[in-house]
């Protein structure tokens, strides 16, 4: 019913590569779910069951890596035998680091003290950064350039950076 | 019974057999069960016409009294009457509140929580197995016969101790689980099969005891979860407290007994209640210490005795919000669920909120059965033409003790289940052979501020120098929100796996033992659902004579419709009484009575059936 040891890509019927047709993506994962979900497999043994559950939840791992742009590109790079997503690999350039230092301090001054415009500002600037971080790699990616290992993790941290920021705002709120 | 039952010509008689599907929604408050029958979802209602059955369980001596009747006795039998054990599921004592202990005198001791009743120490999903008992019986009476499946409906924000303690409560009952259901993803199926919808929802459901929010996208039949949060100890009980403290402090009452506390409780509730529909409510009453309580309470006053609690609501939409990476206005409808949504100051704090009136077109009482219903009914297989899914997730994140005391979260929050995730851990000292691992839930980093789901070992590493052992842990969650846990090491093969049963839940052996002690009652129960299936085939005996009759009666002479006419009275008339037996003996002379009768009907309808029809047409089948 679901042939486990195909690759996200292949799985849910799409180009392996960067740059995806996220409809064609959503159709495809849905189409997957309709056949394979444990709903299906109410009344059904509980062998079938168990494989219902396996193929259901091998199918919305493909979605979530697929879906999420930062997860795609480590999984492309990943694909092509290099390990961007590692906890033992995080080198990044010093000035990238010391600048994004430098915000989360802006940050956690402006959340003591409750300047809401000054987060609302911050989070928007990192966001633009990471959206052309994004550009970059997808350039990169496609150029085959080994670079785009580093950049794909410059732009995770930003990503991460972003939603952290977002988080605290949040806080505030309540 | 001889009175065959003919279609009428052109019709095909149904292929197989319905199965007798139910969803039910086991509330704070309230719990209710629904069906569909003739395609509509329906709540089953008791014999005097109520569809609620309040969640309140009366321990007497020798008898379990379960709804109105055990709500009726409360006040005056404080401690024996539970009411709102769902606030208590999956808990221990530590959990609870000082504040919500109410009257229950709760017994000390580890794990799970225990209160002392008449009838011995009954633990939270022992009570909730009594309301689905009753539920049952309800539908098999209503049905006609044993329930093939049910899905029972949870909170989306109740972890995994809460649903698993939800789904021992139903095996205990006896009650077939399909599958546990997310409320608000049950109440967003009664919503959007009805209207057809596509496009981004928010679930706001406040309940008796529990919040949920769920957003989801609707898109072709599919109904994707993609956020959810709430406050599994919020709910629209804490309203009546807040109405009772206010009370207590307007009219400086003195300390009251628990008979006279929980009276003065049902009397907030009355005053919220009103409120709904007018601008002011009394709270008035008479205590048994003598004191008289006489008070007004505006809308006024009450929406701000009670602003905290509606400001808490608005924290976890703002979150699920942000999960979902939405915006408030990126909502394109808001479907309110839960009796306590009825709330004017709830409703208009969610129009602030969506920028929108919320739709209110199902009671929002019954709107979750409804839901529960339908999906029951599908996967019984009742529908097999119709193919809508569901795809849910898990409300808080999952994850492995780490050196330090803190939380590695191999299973974020809002992931889409099932899943099935796995991470390497490795050891901490040269040449350790064990490792001990501890499963939790729940945001925050250290283990102290997460829920204990369960402790496991593995054992049999081989001897190594810290940090070169592989042990991979995997998690599985099931389309039911349910954890199992396994762990691996990965040279050796060494393997420890657990079906995660919480700390706070009850084991294998003590359900076991439970089930066993309610078949020494089950004489009782098996004379009363005899009966209760008997009086179901009654009664469907005399409207197929009925309607026989009326539309044949001209196939009988004058004696022999008397005879029918004469037995058929004799079956009514037993029908209501105890007596199983003689109303049986009344049913087998009714068919004796129409036997005839039958044979004659089957011939005419064959005939009318044939009448115009080609050879070739019959030759072909």
């Amino acid at each position: 019913m679901i042939d486990f040891s195909r690759n996200h890509f292949d799985l849910l019927g799409l180009r392996p590569g960067f740059r995806i047709d996220t409809e064609a993506l959503e159709r495809a994962y849905r189409d997957l779910q309709r056949s394979v979900h444990p709903d299906n497999f109410a009344r059904a043994s509980d062998a079938q069951k168990r494989l219902a559950l396996q193929a259901s939840a091998r199918a919305n791992e493909a979605y979530r890596t697929l879906r999420d742009p930062v997860a795609r590109a480590e999984y492309v790079l990943a694909l092509r035998g290099i390990d961007a997503a590692s906890e033992t690999d995080t080198r990044l350039p010093v000035d990238f680091l010391t600048r994004q230092l430098e915000r989360r301090e802006a940050a956690e001054e402006a959340k003591e003290a409750h300047d809401a415009r000054t987060l609302a500002a911050l989070i928007a600037e990192v966001r633009g950064e990471a959206a052309g971080a994004c550009d970059e790699v997808a350039r990169l990616l496609e150029a085959g350039d080994p670079a785009a290992s580093v950049q794909v993790r410059e732009w995770r941290f930003l990503v991460k950076l972003a939603d952290d920021f977002d988080a605290m705002r949040v806080a505030q709120l309540s | 019974m001889t009175l065959f039952q003919i279609s009428e010509p052109d019709r095909s008689p149904l292929p197989h057999a319905k199965r007798r599907a139910v969803g039910i929604d086991l509330g704070t408050t309230n719990s209710l069960v629904a069906t569909v029958r003739d395609g509509v979802a329906i709540v089953l209602p008791d014999d005097a016409g109520r569809p609620l059955v309040p969640s309140v369980v009366r321990y007497g001596e020798h008898t379990v009294e379960v709804g109105y009747d055990a709500l009726a006795q409360a006040a005056d039998d404080p401690h024996d009457t539970i009411a709102s054990a769902k606030r208590l599921m999956g808990r221990g004592l530590a959990d609870v509140a000082s504040g919500q202990r109410g009257a229950y005198r709760f017994v000390d001791g580890e794990g799970v929580i225990r209160m002392a009743t008449r009838s011995g120490a009954k633990t939270p999903i022992e009570v909730s197995a009594e309301i689905l008992k009753t539920l049952r019986a309800r539908a098999e009476a209503s049905l006609g016969g044993a329930i093939d499946g049910a899905i029972v409906t949870v909170p989306a924000y109740f972890d995994d101790a809460q649903r698993q303690a939800t789904k021992d409560a139903a095996t205990l009952a006896g009650v077939p689980v399909l599958r546990l259901l997310n409320e608000p993803t049950a109440a967003a199926i009664a919503y959007g099969l009805d209207n057809a919808a596509e496009g981004t929802y928010a679930v706001f459901d406040l309940g008796g005891g529990t919040f949920d929010i769920s957003i989801l996208r609707l898109t072709r039949g599919v109904f994707e979860v993609l956020a959810t949060n709430g406050d599994s100890a919020l709910g629209g009980d804490d309203f009546d407290h807040a109405i009772a403290d206010w009370a207590r402090g307007e009219s400086a009452l003195p300390a009251l007994s628990a008979t006279d506390a929980r009276r003065l409780l049902a009397k907030a509730r009355e005053a919220k209640e009103l409120l709904t529909q007018h601008d002011a409510a009394p709270l008035v009453t008479a205590f048994a210490n003598g004191t008289r309580l006489e008070l007004t309470l505006s809308r006024e006053a009450f929406a701000r005795i009670t602003q905290p609690l509606v400001a808490r609501t608005l924290v976890p939409v703002s979150r699920a919000l942000r999960d979902a990476k939405l915006a408030a206005s990126d909502i394109d409808g808001v479907v309110l669920v839960g009796g306590a949504t009825r709330m004017p100051q709830i409703r208009s704090a969610v129009a602030d909120c969506f920028g929108q009136e919320a739709l209110t077109d199902l009671d929002p009482d019954e709107v979750v059965a409804l839901g529960a219903a339908i999906q029951a009914n599908k996967l019984v297989g009742n529908r097999e033409g119709d193919d809508w899914l569901l795809l849910d997730v898990i409300p808080l994140s999952l994850g492995i003790e780490t050196m330090g005391g803190l939380v590695e979260k191999i299973v974020p929050r809002n992931s889409t289940i099932p899943v099935v995730r796995a991470q390497d851990f490795t050891t901490f000292r040269d040449g350790q052979t064990a490792m001990a691992l501890h499963v939790l839930q729940g945001e925050r980093e250290k283990v102290t501020d997460c829920r204990s789901l369960a402790r496991f070992e593995l054992r049999g590493i081989p001897p190594m120098t810290a940090g070169a052992a592989r042990i991979r842990v995997s998690f599985a969650v099931d389309a039911d929100g349910l954890l199992s846990v396994s762990a691996r090491e990965q040279t050796t093969g060494a393997e420890a796996s657990i079906a995660v049963k919480p700390s706070y839940g009850l084991t294998d052996a003590e359900i076991a033992r439970m089930l066993q002690d309610s078949y020494a009652h089950a004489v009782d129960d098996g004379a009363a659902r005899a009966l209760a299936e008997t009086r179901v085939d009654a009664q469907r005996m005399v409207a197929a004579t009925e309607s026989a009759l009326a539309a044949d009666a001209s196939l009988l002479d004058p004696r022999e419709r008397s005879a029918i006419d004469h037995a058929l009275e004799d079956v009514r008339r037993h029908v209501d009484g105890d007596d199983r037996e003689a109303l049986s003996a009344a049913m087998s002379a009714l068919n004796t009575a129409t036997e005839d009768f039958a044979a004659r009907r089957m011939d005419r309808g064959v005939s009318r059936a044939l009448a115009g029809k080609h050879v070739d047409t019959l030759d072909s089948r």
